[in-house]
């Protein structure tokens, strides 16, 4: 890779490497991304390079590990191009079929197609994949063409034509009006307007600014920044740029947390590739602009996704926030006026900078513009990353893209927002998704997190599993916070077990009211929000634990009862195996008996049970 | 007992300010697996930082051990989506089968287990990793068999 001097010397590369690529060669896409990863993506990937070297065909088929291809529930996913098939739940042992009948005969095998559960209906190529169909992908847009570590596949895609776009005449003023137009809001959650961020960054007195990318993507059930700083790097780097250059910085820090240790490495990767390439440090493609990028790692700290605090931390400091203002716009990091934005927040910059701010503000609603990629999870049965015009309901969500619900059951709830954001319920199924409306009733955006709930999970469970990671999480420098996540886990906790009151309810209306009003930081002031929704529109499943000592949805322990069916049960003896307190008994081959003053309702023996001979009743 | 070579090594990498204080302690803890009593009083005179704020840090933060750690760090995540699809459960089965509650070590320094707030791979709920390796879609029985060729 050259260094480049100029726009046109990018420009004339460009054109060179295009040239020189065959838009008609065959490529094998297998995903690397965060769902396929656990499922054995590189043993895969390495399957597919071992066949193609033993057939000869290595130079002819070209094999790449791409970003996440979004269906992570048919994992491993790969995709073969130029034809755009999409294959899945492609394990190693399966290399050797494909390769022989798709790679060389070029006959699609139906059996690592989508199927469609409507019709039975086979699909083939990904167009066709309903799950797909509803998408409209800007961030995760190149996800599945490129290498996310070869620079040239960013630059075959139109990478850093949009740095060259504001470099080569654009005014700083100008693009931060072209982002302020766009109408991009913040997607790590807060939603505030990016440009009027970057202006009063801009605007603020100081030679010296910094901008930072925060990438410590806490919210339990949230993997779409991973995704993208994994899967496409590039476009976390050229968006920092741009800004960099709109608001007069020439230092940028990208702040990954340390569960993401591949994040890093491509992130490292990706940035030193910029470097050689005259992409990152002095004088920019000659423009006279210079920009860096340096890593800063996290250490486990949910707070530190709060700006304030995640500057402390990067300061040598425990990540506690501070009061605002001043904002970090006005003074963050070492006192510097500082611009933090989120992950997908600079993965949008090149799009809007590129196709212009009319064309992005064309996609969403009023008030919420452009696009949100969501981790959409639970008990969905394609679960994956999907990207949306903001607008799109809850019903297309679940039931579109996410297929519906799993093994038949029934929608209860659908979480946004991590431990910040709250439950919604079935009546707002037909919602369209964006930062107001889910504020409207009782949650938030938050980063994308989207949990679907069946009636397997129990609410006033999940409120106190939120109130659990907060309590841990809160840092403890206020006390709101600090002690009213305490109390509500305790009062949770005891709910939980049978020991509820009546009275309970309103002291922890009580307590949310307080905590919303006096916390420190976003996050005590929100913690109330899975409490508040569940109070709100589960109020009868907190009724069943406290009135009638009864876990409807079969899930908070001290509620239940196990015992084993004698019709069914085989005596197999592997609930025996896995009883951590010796509770069940019987002889071999014969019925088991489960010693209910020893029973801690642990569910092991259910779990293993091969023949549904456990039964569990509260 | 302190290693001056190793630590000199990871202290020659940063300016000596106290900004550097997280990265020289997430450096310590790779090379050294733990952050060693001795090692955070010299850290605290290179940085010119107080002994009392290398421990508030090094305390403050999940990542950071003062105790041993084991050879394999088994990491079971408690997301959201791991919740809900019977991550506690996981843990515990784990934890009965190496004998080692979360957040300690085994006795023979073979294991540490530790729970996750998120690991990132919610769509394969239950998830654990292994040191590096990632497995999806756990279930309780799957256990013994992921565990063994970790074990000594």
């Amino acid at each position: 890779m050259p260094k480049f001097e100029s726009m046109n010397h990018l420009e004339e590369y460009r054109g060179r490497l295009l040239s020189s690529r065959n838009p008609q060669e065959p490529q094998v896409l297998v995903c690397g991304g965060p769902g396929c990863l656990p499922m054995g993506s590189e043993e895969v990937a390495a399957a597919f390079q071992a066949e193609l070297k033993q057939r000869g065909l290595n130079g002819n088929v070209v094999l790449k590990e791409s970003g996440c291809q979004g269906l992570c529930a048919k994992a491993v996913k790969v995709m073969l191009r130029p034809q755009g098939i999409t294959y899945q739940q492609v394990t190693a042992e399966d290399v050797p079929e494909i390769v022989e009948a798709t790679l060389v005969n070029g006959k699609i095998l139906d059996k690592f197609c989508y199927q469609d559960p409507a019709d039975g209906s086979v699909k083939a190529y990904k167009s066709k994949v309903p799950f797909y169909q509803g998408q409209r992908p800007i961030v995760l847009g190149k996800m599945d063409l490129i290498d996310p570590t070869s620079l040239d596949d960013y630059l075959a895609q139109g990478g850093y034509q949009a740095l060259q776009k504001v470099l080569g005449g654009k005014s700083p003023e100008a693009v931060i009006d072209a982002v302020e137009r766009s109408g991009l809001r913040g997607r790590g959650g807060g939603g505030f307007p990016t440009g009027r961020k970057w202006r009063l960054c801009r605007q603020a007195p100081g030679d010296v600014k910094y901008l930072i990318c925060n990438g410590d993507e806490g919210d339990p059930g949230a993997f779409m920044d991973r995704a993208v700083m994994e899967g496409d790097p590039h476009a976390v780097l050229e968006g920092m740029i741009i800004g960099g250059f709109a608001i007069g910085a020439n230092q940028g820090y990208i702040y990954v947390r340390h569960e993401y240790p591949l994040a890093v490495k491509r992130l490292a990767l990706a940035i030193d590739q910029a470097r050689e390439a005259g992409l990152l440090g002095a004088n920019l493609l000659g423009s006279g602009f210079s920009f860096d990028v340096k890593i800063s790692k996290g250490a486990g700290a949910f707070v530190c996704g709060e700006e304030t605090a995640l500057i402390a931390s990067m300061e040598g400091d425990i990540g506690e926030p501070h009061p605002r203002p001043p904002y970090p716009a006005v003074a963050g990091l070492w006192g510097k006026p500082t611009v933090i934005n989120n992950v997908e927040t600079w993965a949008n910059v090149p799009a809007i900078m590129s196709h212009g701010p009319e064309w992005y503000a064309a996609i969403g609603t009023e008030n919420s513009k452009g696009t949100k990629v969501f981790s959409l999870v639970g008990a969905v049965n394609n679960t994956g990353l999907v990207e949306v015009p903001m607008g799109t309901t809850l019903r297309q969500m679940v039931y579109d893209l996410g297929g519906g619900i799993r093994d038949g059951g029934e929608f209860k709830a659908v979480q946004t927002g991590g431990p910040s954001g709250g439950c919604i319920p079935k009546q707002f199924l037909d919602l369209p998704v964006d930062y107001d409306s889910l504020q409207s009733v009782g949650s938030i955006m938050g980063s994308g997190g989207m949990i679907v709930m069946d009636e397997t999970s129990c609410m006033v469970d999940v409120a106190r599993y939120f109130m659990s990671f907060l309590h841990d999480e809160s840092c403890g420098k206020c006390t709101p916070c600090r002690e009213g996540t305490k109390h509500l886990l305790e009062i949770l906790t005891e709910i939980t077990k049978g020991n509820g009151k009546e009275e309970h309810i309103p002291l922890m209306e009580e307590l949310c009211d307080t905590m919303a009003a006096a916390s420190l930081c976003g996050l005590g002031q929100s913690a109330v929000n899975p409490v508040r929704s569940t109070l709100k529109y589960f109020r009868e499943e907190y009724e069943a634990h406290i009135l009638h000592k009864k876990c409807p949805a079969l899930v908070c322990r001290p509620l239940l009862k196990y015992t084993v069916d004698p019709e069914t049960c085989t005596g197999c003896l592997a609930c025996v195996r896995e009883c951590p307190v010796d509770a069940i008994h019987g002889e071999a081959a014969e019925p088991q008996v489960i010693d209910q003053e020893l029973c801690v309702k642990c569910g092991m023996c259910h779990a293993v049970c091969k023949f549904d001979a456990v039964k569990v009743e509260s | 007992m302190t290693d001056p070579q190793r630590l000199e090594t990871i202290m020659s990498r940063y300016a000596g300010v106290a900004a550097d204080l997280i990265p020289v302690l997430q450096d310590i803890q790779d090379e050294f697996n733990y952050l060693p009593k001795d090692e955070l009083k010299v850290v605290a005179q290179h940085l010119n930082v107080p002994l009392t704020r290398v421990y508030s840090v090094a305390t403050f933060f999940k990542m950071f051990s003062l105790e041993p750690r084991g050879k394999h760090l088994i990491r079971v995540c408690l997301g959201t989506a791991c919740h809900l699809r019977g991550g506690q459960r996981l843990v515990e089965t784990v934890g009965r089968r190496l004998n080692v509650g979360p957040g300690h070590a085994t006795e023979d320094l073979q294991f540490s287990l530790e729970t996750v707030g998120c690991l990132g791979s919610c769509a394969q709920a239950p998830l654990m990793m292994i040191d590096d390796k990632y497995f999806g879609r756990m279930a309780v029985d799957k256990v013994p068999k992921i565990l063994k060729p970790y074990k000594p």
